[in-house]
């Protein structure tokens, strides 16, 4: 059992530093409560989802930014989607880079919005990595017969 | 002495959005309460299921027996038509009007609030959604027509409840773009002027 507890000590230490660090916000907890018996899998597949929509956004936004008449309006509907999406999962550095990635479509500032796609990309995959690694912990935890512990 | 609802079945909502991602959030949020959830993506198709045909105008109506609403709860941004059109046709239809309406909105925009409201609206949830703002539907919910004032609490209509954030979650940012839904409710109030 010593393997168990030590995994759950890194899990717990590993989550805090990911609230720490700003990469979750409460929104994460808020989904972990969301799931149970009945629903064991509702963070991973709202993560899933997640994931999924992100790399369409990405690529839309690329997209958009590359036409040589930019719509603005299309980016900031694409940065609003993003903004949703990484805030209903919690992941808040994703959101904050999109509240400035918004300004910049509003002022149609093409630079601006090039370095948010940017940063709003960097952020976006190290959440991602952040939360893949968070899952493989889980699974380990869960094959060494253990619990995932609760998060206060 | 109050009206006993004395009815089995689970009481039933209708959520609308356009994100895949917050309508399986709100659909779990709901079950959470034991509610029993339809989701669809479009105001179109939640009219649809509320049974208002005729796409253009939603004139007709026409429910299926087996259908039965007690509330519907909508996302305000979405392409085609946005929740507040929804809320709108709902209030304007004589068959759906007494379905209480929710909106929820990532945007924290005072005159979008207040426009929901006004238009009847009985909550507005800023997102992401949290299981407290669900319990606060509780009231709304109720198999029989007539609200029974004794035994459920009077809930005030107080839009400050809804901005009060206070976990800084990512969805209060504070950001008042206008955004073309806004501009539509300002030209649809100006024909929306009654004669003295």
């Amino acid at each position: 059992m010593a393997a168990v507890s030590q995994l759950q000590r890194q899990f717990i230490e590993y989550t805090t530093s990911l609230y720490n660090e700003g990469y979750l916000d409460d929104q994460f907890t808020q989904l972990q409560k969301l799931q149970d018996e009945s629903n064991p899998e509702f963070v991973v597949e709202v993560v899933s989802l997640f994931f999924e929509d992100s790399e369409k956004l990405l690529n839309n936004l690329a997209t958009a930014l590359q036409q040589k008449i930019v719509d603005y309006k299309q980016v900031d509907s694409h940065v609003h989607q993003f903004k949703g999406s990484s805030s209903s999962i919690g992941a808040q550095r994703v959101t904050n880079v999109c509240v400035h990635f918004r300004n910049y479509c509003e002022e149609k500032n093409l630079d601006g919005c090039l370095r948010c796609l940017q940063q709003v990309k960097h952020e976006y995959i190290l959440v991602r990595n952040k939360l893949e690694a968070l899952f493989r912990l889980e699974q380990q935890i869960l094959q060494a017969g253990g619990s995932i512990p609760m998060m206060e | 002495m109050g009206v006993i609802s004395i009815s089995e079945t689970p009481l039933h909502v209708l959520a609308v959005d356009d994100s895949n991602i917050d309508r399986k959030l709100i659909e779990r949020l709901l079950k959470t309460f034991s509610y029993h959830v339809t989701a669809v993506d479009s105001g179109i198709k939640a009219l649809e299921f509320l049974g208002l045909q005729d796409v253009e105008n939603f004139q007709s109506f026409s429910p299926s027996p087996e259908v039965e609403v007690n509330l519907v709860i909508t996302d305000y941004c979405m392409p085609g038509m946005t929740g507040f059109e929804l809320l709108r046709k709902i209030k304007e239809s004589k068959s759906l009007k007494d379905i209480p309406v929710v909106i929820m909105s990532s945007d924290n925009i005072p005159a979008r609030i207040n426009r929901c409201l006004e238009e009847g609206a009985e909550e507005f949830f800023l997102k992401p959604v949290r299981m407290s703002d669900v319990d606060k539907l509780k009231p709304y919910l109720s198999k029989n027509e007539r609200k029974t004032t004794d035994e459920e609490e009077c809930v005030s209509n107080d839009s400050s409840g809804a901005m009060d954030d206070d976990d800084g979650g990512g969805g209060n940012d504070g950001v008042e773009a206008r955004s073309d839904e806004d501009e539509q409710i300002e030209k649809d109030q100006s024909l929306l002027i009654l004669p003295p």
